[in-house]
């Protein structure tokens, strides 16, 4: 039980809660700013990034398809800000224009090139693939203290750990100068905050985020945690500290609870077949906004 | 750089002499898509005065106090605060943004804001001592709002969000204060209150201007006044500045009659 537990669902569960935190956290703030959005914006550009990488380095690898995507989010992100400036149009808009015309792209793309051939899976790209994610060099719990073991962990969970210890970095030393030009962006400008740096620095966090979560866990639970655990941290404290414990707490209950009734829940109500485990933690994350949006003490209307 | 552009650099910036302009703006047009809302606007704040900018609604008020902080871009114009430029002196300067500006659902306390005008002390990691809780609580009772240090900023009525933004501006103990629109929608106490607290900052020897509305209380809150209507239109003490011809100029056919003979008389 120890050995196959550690080796099959130990290293998808820690991945998906990483990846679950790392997406929350700045969610909190993209919730704040109105922008949360970004997310889904970033998850549909990484198509074309990814196709475009593959269109120059003709392989396919996992770092050239996390560049091109990273480079595509960046490239989203700025096309965000300039539409948003140039067009005078508010920050929805902008979003939306952006990422469907870069995803229309990276389809014509796609359909033009010579990639026809390659597998590039929608399915993949949706629900990632968490379940695959196992550690076949762990005999057990002892192995956790092999060296020789550890080095076999998938490359998924030690990426996901820097991309989250990364996210945490940023927003605990610009805490403060997020929440001032969050709050009340004039005042922020007024005392001399770099308040633009500041802002295109989060959805890049966002996107950096996003691109190393959707190549572990695919793109659902991408978008369900920038949004679903930040909002309904939101209706649980009136406190930005509280609020953003409460949306890793949410998280981390999504992934954990998520994975297991993937796992077994269909086995308890008699049906043969597992079911997705990125679907179900998106679904448990919306469940949990549902019940804040009920019960929560500072829910309104 | 040009040797023409080098005179008039230091004809505004004059580091150290004595009486400078608190505020110093030359030649400043804003503009938002092609329309220019403040064109070549020349203003010299006088220290240790009152100062309320005046004009019509879209006349451009708000917006050259904006410009002058860099809040919204300039297409010219420059600015000197104290005879430095601005990026040498914004530690000098308390803004007060208009009340609307800020989402008042903001998960924070009010001490929390209050807080936030110590920014420029604490930094990014500077760890908050009891010297800056202390000056949060001064500066929220100055403005008689100390019971309500631990209370959601969601609660507050619109009289009480103006005192805790002017307690944020108290917090950072500037020597020039910015504030616009500051008795916009507020009650009559708050309203006393607050011009008392502004008061009491001239006589410490600060520097004040507000964007006003209600000419009705120009006389007898301000020492200065500035009119602006998309150009300026006058400036000076009140006594010269604030004056029939001076307002229909500024106004045009937008003031009542009604209030200008009451100007008139209070004038008279």
């Amino acid at each position: 039980m120890g050995a196959e537990f550690v080796a099959l669902s130990l290293p998808p569960m820690l991945i998906g809660t990483l990846a679950a935190l790392a997406c929350a956290l700045p969610g909190n703030f993209l919730v704040l700013r109105r922008q949360s959005l970004v997310g889904d914006a970033i998850s549909h550009v990484v198509l074309t990034g990814i196709v475009v990488a593959f269109l120059i380095t003709g392989q396919i690898a996992a770092w050239p398809m996390m560049l091109g995507a990273a480079a595509a989010a960046v490239v989203a992100v700025t096309l965000i800000e300039v539409i948003q400036r140039l067009g005078r149009v508010d920050a929805g808009a902008a979003m939306g224009v952006t990422f469907t015309a870069m995803f229309a792209f990276g389809v014509l793309l796609l359909e033009q090139s010579d990639t026809s051939g390659v597998h590039l899976d929608v399915e993949h790209a949706l629900y990632g693939n968490l379940e695959s994610l196992i550690w076949l060099d762990a005999v057990g719990w002892s192995s956790l203290l092999d060296p020789a073991a550890l080095a076999g962990l998938p490359h998924e969970l030690t990426r996901m750990a820097i991309v989250f210890a990364l996210t945490l970095a940023f927003i605990l030393v610009l805490w403060r100068p997020l929440v001032l030009s969050t709050f009340d962006e004039d005042y922020a400008r007024a005392l001399g905050v770099p308040v633009r740096a500041l802002g295109l620095g989060l959805v890049i966090v966002a996107a950096i985020t996003a691109v190393a979560a959707f190549d572990a866990v695919g793109s659902i639970i991408v978008i369900a945690m920038f949004i679903c655990p930040p909002a309904a941290a939101r209706l649980m404290t009136n406190s930005l500290v509280h609020q953003v414990l409460w949306s890793l707490a949410f998280a981390t209950l999504s992934a954990l609870l998520g994975y297991i009734l993937a796992g077994y829940g269909p086995l308890w109500v008699g049906l043969p077949n597992t079911v997705s485990a990125a679907g179900m933690i998106a679904s448990v994350s919306g469940l949990i906004l549902a019940i804040c949006a009920v019960a929560a003490p500072r829910r309104r209307g | 750089m040009s040797p023409v552009e080098l005179v008039a650099r230091n004809d505004l910036y004059t580091d150290g002499g004595t009486a400078q302009s608190p505020l110093e703006i030359r030649e400043m047009t804003v503009s938002y898509g092609d329309q220019p809302v403040v064109y070549s606007v020349d203003m010299t704040v006088r220290p240790g005065a009152m100062t309320a900018i005046i004009g019509p609604n879209g006349a451009g008020k708000s917006t050259l106090l904006k410009a002058a902080l860099g809040i919204v871009p300039a297409l010219s114009g420059r600015v000197a605060v104290f005879g430095r430029p601005l990026e040498n002196a914004r530690h000098k300067i308390a803004y007060v943004p208009q009340r609307a500006s800020v989402d008042w659902d903001f998960p924070t306390r009010v001490s929390d804001v209050v807080m936030m005008g110590l920014f420029g002390q604490l930094g990014l990691m500077g760890r908050v001592r009891g010297l800056h809780q202390e000056r949060v609580y001064t500066s929220l009772a100055r403005v008689g709002m100390q019971a309500f240090a631990d209370r959601q900023i969601g609660q507050l009525s619109g009289g009480q969000q103006q005192r805790v933004f002017l307690a944020r501006a108290l917090a950072q103990g500037a020597d020039l204060y910015l504030l616009d629109e500051p008795f916009a929608g507020v009650d009559a106490a708050t309203e006393r209150a607050i011009i008392n607290v502004l008061h009491a900052l001239r006589d410490e020897g600060k520097t004040v201007v507000a964007v006003h509305h209600d000419l009705s209380t120009v006389r007898s809150y301000f020492d200065d006044v500035f009119l602006i209507n998309r150009r300026k239109m006058g400036a000076g003490p009140i006594d010269q500045a604030f004056t029939v011809p001076a307002l229909q100029a500024t106004y045009g056919g937008r003031l009542a009659e009604g209030q200008v003979a009451q100007l008139a008389l209070d004038a008279g």
